[in-house]
């Protein structure tokens, strides 16, 4: 069937913010669809409310909307731009949900639109409970035994029936508090009995314990015709019992026979034509590793981190070709991309090994709870391809940048064998490596598997890795040439080998070379060569055939260095920036190589460079890829930190790194160079010292005058900074500070408690420009990335204005700057201070370029390449402000991270972000809030109060402000106290430690609106006010920890009016 | 020990030796599966060929005793990236490497098989030896490769005698299956749907078929060059013309197609994989299928009166089925049975037991 004529402008919805669970692989998949339907000559419409991504860019759509996912705002949009078809399956679980929602008030019906793919009918099969597992059993496809239970005997009745162990969860509680596997009668009674006690409802789930299964994995796809297809199979090292987002992922499956393997992919193929999806399908099981038996564990009836996953494994769009499904075509209409020949009705073949390591954020956030389950908590991943398992597995660890570059965690060193053995049992992140320990001491695969039920098969990979190690060390000195050769193989760093072997890196790159032992590269081609392909995608073995194209394209070649894995700090904003300026060097008629290894990202599409190498981000895999390549130029400003860390080995192979040097990287980073450019400069900036030892940290500290900022320099996101009021702060910090080893000096600096204000400069050489001036919403003290920050700023002044600008060029000239730089300032006692200085994209980029119109990417890279901003055609200088406001506002993952302080500070904790824009600032706050998800109280609503000593004062205006609205004010003593000598009404609450109800019970009684809780500082976790912050978390009910932020709700709330908020087309900025 | 494999165009891939000791010249073909090694290992249809499988990593889950597609290993040499030397699986009784040896399959691993499976592709199938000796002259080596041929095989591996397979539960109905090089699966796919099956040497003449009162006739998959088989073909043909219901797999399709008139040609490289998308053209609607030939019917030599093309390769759009105008025939060039492979286009046996007069699904 072609293309349904009737199909001509369609709404895509995207997923929002990036949350933990859903991240960069809904911009990926959507940005792919939008193309993939703009191909076909349809109209899109895009709405979402993420700013950060590429799919809300003009080149990608017709009309893009940054607005709130909800009903209300996309409904409005609906009126607006009367689209004849909604896709609702390409924006995650969020896009689908709003999708439905749409459909069932009828919006969609009133509007005449439709839902295009899979029906309502099936999304609703596949998400109902009850309804998939009705739809299972009529296909006799297994579902995990449950039963909802409401009773003690009834849950033991139940439990005999399905035989013993039983997996006990409490209905509506986080995290499955509560919850716990019996293995018999009396361990059930007990669990049962705790579990029907916390539940709001009264009611456990009890279920089947299938822990210790293999969990299996198949993207799949079908058509309207009834084609069905698998495009991947993947197999998760860690076993049922640890969700998929944060396990161990290799693709295709290793362990399984063909009987079992088809066995799973006929149940895959049967489940998504009996549910009738046209699109793509992941379907989870479980497999019994002693027996052919089964489970469903789940269906997901849209695109999904694990189809982003698949593509990139495979090399086969799979979000574009569920678009095209979409629009009407089969399978066997739509071509394949990569051979070129071939259709798109077949299945991808692998001739390589694919493996997948989730990246958690526990380097961060160092308090919180590593163990992993049901509740996915890795921030991002990395993939790596290799001919073998264990070469796949080296790079993957490398690939990670947790400063590993191999199966050994040096701190495991410490631990006698028989601790080894007993951590084996935690399942957490490093249980990767603490098998790898056990190995190497000597633990039998057998046994490790009886504990861990990791696949024997993923074992002895781990084994033939340490016995590779063992072999280079028993090779004292010099390995010859078959050692070498099989630690290649196996993709062993040359820096590790070395460590192994006693030898310096860069011999034992020679050495290798003697020997002939050079990297090839092999193309990712879907077909195992089956076919002649023609993609440019590669990954680096050390096999004979070098694959890469060597032909000369007549142009420059330039490398771009991607971002890595996402993270805390590091976030999809860089993946923006890293393919824009792919994008505009291929415009000027560049050849662009792009080298990344996250699956989740555009950047990594095979058409989005010329070429695309999925390869670690360190020195010596980049060089594999420079001598290949011989590039004229590389680009590393846009790729974060992991790429512009790159620039030193970059410049010493020989690669002239285009724009700012890697030495004005180092300008900016060296406390004392830079405190030696801001003299030279003139510019003013807070007082400080570098210190070493507590000791002198006092000294300093005492010099300076409090309250001072203590952390250590080079870091990435604030990490590890904390403001210290007094002495005892500054003991309790260096402590902490110093329990990992600090190789660089700690900084100590006066802390201003100021406006803070950002700004994004491209610079020349000669001009400045300037597109937009950001101010912070917090104070000085809150990391500027989990800052509401708002464009254009409002209490700035002019003169003040005309300093920055001063200082950015000063700074950007001095430092040598050609390209973007980003500077954080801090305007106090009317004076502008800076604090930061990064010649860099920073995560502002993508938000103020959409917002100002200024494409910062295509500039920043065309002055890179030599051109003069005057001859642009954006001006220099600050570029003219807009007549609207945009607020970008950050959204944070914290329930999904149990133990996690959400009290805000100069350590970065948000995950992603939301982007509010309307005429006025309070309307543009008010959406911000409402894309966030954070809802102000309204009238007979409830606001609990409790804030720290320097915070009273301030909160009397808010609490008034609340009051005045109707908003009944609780808060605990001292805070009460100042309020009601303030005369504002308000009733204290009893605090944690006292009597019930106390502030504890309330929040969980579900009748509170909001907290406003300012931590008092430091990293205790039991002090009452991370208690209040968690309890408001995990009972959902909306938290402010600093009180800007509270007076900014209350400025939405006041001011703003929800029911004239405008969504507006930012194409037509 | 090293081992080398040199091809008859003169490329050399050393690696290491696995499997069985020795020389073995045969015919190189890659297969794309990416499961099912053991299943492929003891395919007839392998008879005198080497495999390169361009998965890399081969022998994960064993060797076992469930898996067999025949008596024994068929194929002459196995050529893989990286074997693991144990296997894990719950039904796991070996490694795929003493499996090797066991049956007198030499192997090479450490081949860059992507490589190799690209010149196989582009110039084509062609013959190759494995060797674990050190010094070979290159010269002779090729001049035995050059006069090299796959020939006889459908011979080799036919049975010696008839051998009959009870239905499982109720026997419904009994078919006779002419082993060209059958595969255990195909036999058991019959089986489960209520028919005994008879499984017949392949030089058994038509009449004594006939004369058995069968419900239907099933022709196997098999190996080599179908046009080789002259005298099997003309007891085809005596086959097809009786009224009996006739269903054809692989060699068998080919073999009916030379019987009726129809040409078959070697293809470059072949299909072997278990990804291939075929299009029954009746329904529209396409299939993923497991292949594993190297021979094809020419489209153009079909004589419409006979038969019509009903499935093409969508990739290439080679012929994959025929159906026959003559009453309750109809060939495939693909697997059906699968094994290994998937299992998508297994309907087909249910066509042909309602050809047969019986109920789908059993």
């Amino acid at each position: 069937m072609p293309k349904d004529p009737n199909i001509k402008k369609v709404l895509v919805l995207g997923s929002g913010p990036i949350v933990i669970g859903q991240a960069a692989e809904f911009d990926y998949a959507g940005t792919q669809a939008c193309r993939a339907l703009k191909e076909e000559g349809v109209e899109v419409v895009l709405v979402n409310s993420n700013p950060a991504t590429i799919m809300t860019d003009k080149d990608i759509a017709d009309h893009v909307y940054i607005e709130p996912l909800n009903v209300d705002s996309v409904t409005q949009i609906i009126q607006m731009e009367r689209p004849d078809s909604v896709l609702p399956t390409l924006g995650g679980q969020t896009g689908l949900n709003l999708a439905m929602a749409l459909h069932e008030n009828g919006t969609l019906e009133k509007y005449g639109v439709r839902l295009l793919g899979t029906s309502p009918q099936s999304i609703h099969k596949a998400e109902d409970r009850q309804g998939f597992k009705d739809c299972m059993e009529s296909i006799g496809q297994p579902c995990v035994t449950s039963d909802v239970v409401e009773s003690v005997d009834d849950a033991v009745a139940f439990a005999e029936k399905i035989s013993y162990p039983v997996i006990v969860r409490p209905a509506y509680t986080l995290g499955g508090t509560g919850g716990g596997i019996a293995y018999d009668e009396p361990s059930l009674r007990e669990i049962a009995d705790r579990g029907i006690h916390l539940s709001r409802v009264g009611q456990v789930l009890i279920e089947r314990c299938i822990a210790g299964w293999k969990e299996i994995e198949f993207e799949v796809m079908r058509d309207s015709a009834g084609n069905v297809i698998q495009i991947c199979s993947m197999e998760n090292l860690d076993p049922v019992g640890v969700h998929t987002g944060d396990s161990i992922v290799v693709a295709p499956t290793q362990t399984l026979a063909n009987r079992e393997y088809q066995m799973l992919r006929s149940a895959a193929l049967d489940i998504i034509t009996a549910l009738g999806i046209e699109g793509g399908c992941n379907c989870q099981f479980a497999l019994n590793p002693d027996s052919y038996e089964y489970a469903v564990i789940e269906v997901n009836p849209r695109v999904s981190r694990s189809s982003a996953l698949a593509s990139k494994a495979t090399g086969y769009p799979i979000a574009k070709v569920a678009a095209k499904i979409a629009l009407g075509y089969t399978l066997d209409e739509i071509p394949n991309a990569v051979t070129g020949k071939t259709t798109a009705c077949f299945e991808p073949t692998l001739d390589y090994c694919v493996l997948k390591i989730p990246r958690l954020p526990f380097d961060k956030f160092t308090t919180a709870s590593r163990t992993l389950g049901t509740q996915m908590k890795a921030t991002g991943e990395v993939m790596a391809i290799a001919n073998s398992f264990e070469g796949a597995l080296m790079k993957a660890i490398r690939s990670l940048e947790l400063n590993v570059r191999a199966l050994r965690l040096p701190k495991l060193d410490e631990y006698y064998t028989d601790e080894i053995e007993d951590l084996l049992v935690n399942v957490d992140d490093e249980r990767l490596f603490v098998v790898a320990e056990a190995i190497r001491r000597g633990v039998s695969p057998r046994k490790i598997n009886s504990i861990t039920r990791m696949d024997i098969w993923f074992l002895n990979r781990f084994k033939n890795i340490i016995d590779m190690e063992q072999a280079l060390i028993m090779c004292k000195g010099e390995p010859d040439a078959d050692a070498l050769r099989r630690a290649k193989e196996m993709c062993f760093a040359d820096s590790y080998i070395g460590w192994l072997c006693g030898m310096e890196q860069k011999d034992v790159k020679a050495l290798r070379e003697r020997y002939g032992i050079v990297p090839s590269f092999k193309m990712v081609d879907t077909c195992a060569a089956e076919f002649d392909a023609e993609t440019p995608y590669y990954y680096s073995s050390y096999d004979g055939e070098n694959e890469a194209d060597t032909g000369d394209s007549g142009r420059k070649k330039v490398l771009v260095l991607g971002s890595g894995p996402i993270r805390i700090g590091q976030g999809i904003e860089f993946d923006y920036c890293s393919v824009h300026s792919v994008w505009a060097l291929k415009r000027l008629g560049y050849e662009t190589i792009i080298v990344n290894n996250n699956p989740e990202t555009v950047s990594t599409d095979f058409d989005v460079a010329d070429k695309l190498y999925f390869e670690p981000l360190t020195a010596e895999d980049v060089q594999n890829i420079v001598e290949q390549e011989k590039p004229w130029g590389a680009v590393v400003q846009f790729g974060g930190q992991t790429a512009i860390k790159l620039a030193k080995a970059l410049t010493d192979m020989g690669v002239p790194i285009l724009g700012t040097s890697s030495d004005g990287v180092d300008a900016a980073e060296d406390r004392e160079r830079f405190d030696e450019i801001l003299n030279q400069c003139h510019i003013p900036r807070a007082k400080g010292q570098t210190v070493f030892t507590t000791e002198e940290a006092l000294k300093a500290a005492n010099e300076i005058g409090y309250p001072v900022l203590v952390r250590p320099s080079y870091v990435l996101g604030g990490q590890g900074m904390e403001i210290a009021y007094n002495d005892r702060n500054i003991t309790d910090f260096m402590r902490i500070i110093n329990l990992t080893v600090q190789e660089h000096p700690i900084l100590v600096d006066k802390y201003l408690m100021g406006r803070e204000v950002e700004v994004d400069g491209v610079f020349d050489g000669e001009d400045l420009l300037i597109p937009g001036i950001m101010e912070h919403v917090e104070r000085a003290g809150v990391h500027s990335g989990d800052s509401i920050s708002v464009y254009p700023s409002i209490h700035v002044e002019d003169k003040h204005k005309k300093t920055i600008e001063r200082y950015t060029y000063d700074l950007a000239k001095a430092l040598g700057v050609v390209g973007l730089i980003n500077i954080q300032f801090i305007i106090y006692d009317d004076q502008v201070y800076v604090i930061e200085v990064n010649p860099r994209s920073s995560r502002t980029i993508p938000y103020i370029s959409k917002v100002t119109g200024v494409p910062i990417i295509d500039l920043a890279t065309k002055v890179m390449l030599g051109q003069k901003l005057r001859d642009l055609g954006y001006g220099t200088g600050i570029y003219r402000e807009a007549d609207y406001f945009a607020v970008k506002m950050p959204v944070f993952s914290f329930e999904k991270l149990a133990d996690v302080d959400t009290g805000l500070g100069p350590e970065m904790k948000s995950t992603g972000e939301v982007l509010g824009i309307a005429e006025s600032f309070p309307q543009a706050l008010l959406k911000a809030f409402k894309g966030a998800n954070m809802r102000a109280p309204k009238k007979g609503g409830r606001i609990i109060l409790t804030v720290k000593d320097e915070d009273k004062g301030e909160s009397i205006g808010i609490a008034r402000g609340f009051a005045d609205l109707g908003v009944e004010i609780l808060a605990t003593e001292g805070t009460c106290r100042t309020l009601e000598k303030a005369g504002v009404p308000c009733t204290q609450v009893a605090r944690v430690s006292e009597r019930h109800p106390n502030i504890m019970d309330m929040i969980a009684s579900g009748t509170i609106d909001l907290v406003i809780n300012t931590p008092t500082r430091g990293r205790k976790q039991n002090t009452d006010g991370f208690r209040i912050r968690r309890a408001a978390v995990e009972h959902s009910v909306g938290c402010v920890t600093a009180i800007d932020t509270a007076r900014a709700l209350l400025t939405a709330r006041q001011q703003g009016r929800s029911r004239d908020l405008q969504a507006l087309d930012i194409t037509k900025i | 020990m090293k081992a080398t494999l040199i091809l008859a165009n003169g490329a050399v891939f050393r690696g290491d030796a696995i499997g069985a000791m020795g020389d073995r010249v045969c015919e190189m073909v890659f297969n794309t599966s990416m499961t099912g090694y053991q299943e492929i290992l003891t395919d007839p249809s392998y008879a005198g060929q080497g495999v390169v499988m361009s998965y890399p990593l081969m022998g994960n889950y064993g060797v076992n005793g469930e898996d067999n597609e025949s008596q024994r290993p068929w194929a002459e040499a196995l050529v893989v990236r990286h074997l693991s030397p144990v296997g894990s699986n719950f039904r796991c009784e070996g490694s795929l490497g003493d499996y090797l040896r066991q049956h007198d399959i030499v192997g090479i691993q450490g081949v860059d098989t992507r490589a190799l499976t690209k010149l196989l592709r582009s110039q084509g199938t062609m013959n190759g030896m494995i060797t674990c000796a050190e010094h070979f002259h290159i010269r002779e080596v090729l001049d035995k490769l050059a006069a090299y041929r796959v020939s006889g095989t459908v011979e080799r591996v036919t049975r010696g005698e008839k051998e009959v397979f009870p239905a499982l539960g109720e026997q419904r109905l009994r078919v006779a299956l002419m082993d060209y090089g059958v595969k255990q699966n195909m036999i058991e796919c019959l089986r489960k749907r209520g028919c005994e099956v008879t499984v017949y040497p392949a030089h058994t003449p038509a009449a004594e078929i006939l004369s058995g009162g069968f419900d239907g006739v099933m022709l196997s998959n098999g190996p080599g060059d179908p046009a080789d088989n002259v005298d099997i073909i003309r007891e085809v043909r005596a086959l097809y013309q009786s009224d009996l219901p006739l269903f054809a797999v692989c060699l068998g399709h080919q073999l009916l197609a030379l019987a009726t008139g129809a040409k078959t040609h070697k293809m470059t490289f072949g299909h072997r994989g278990g990804n291939h998308p075929v299009k029954d053209l009746a329904a529209g609607r396409c299939f993923i299928t497991s292949q594993n030939h190297g021979y094809v019917v020419d489209a153009g030599s079909v004589d419409p009166a006979v038969a019509q093309v009903s499935h093409i390769n969508v990739n290439d759009n080679t012929v994959e089925g025929l159906k026959y105008k003559r009453k309750n025939c109809f060939t495939v060039q693909f697997h059906p049975e699968a094994s290994p492979g998937p299992e998508d286009t297994e309907y087909l046996f249910d066509r042909f037991i309602a050809s047969m007069g019986g109920e789908k699904n059993a």
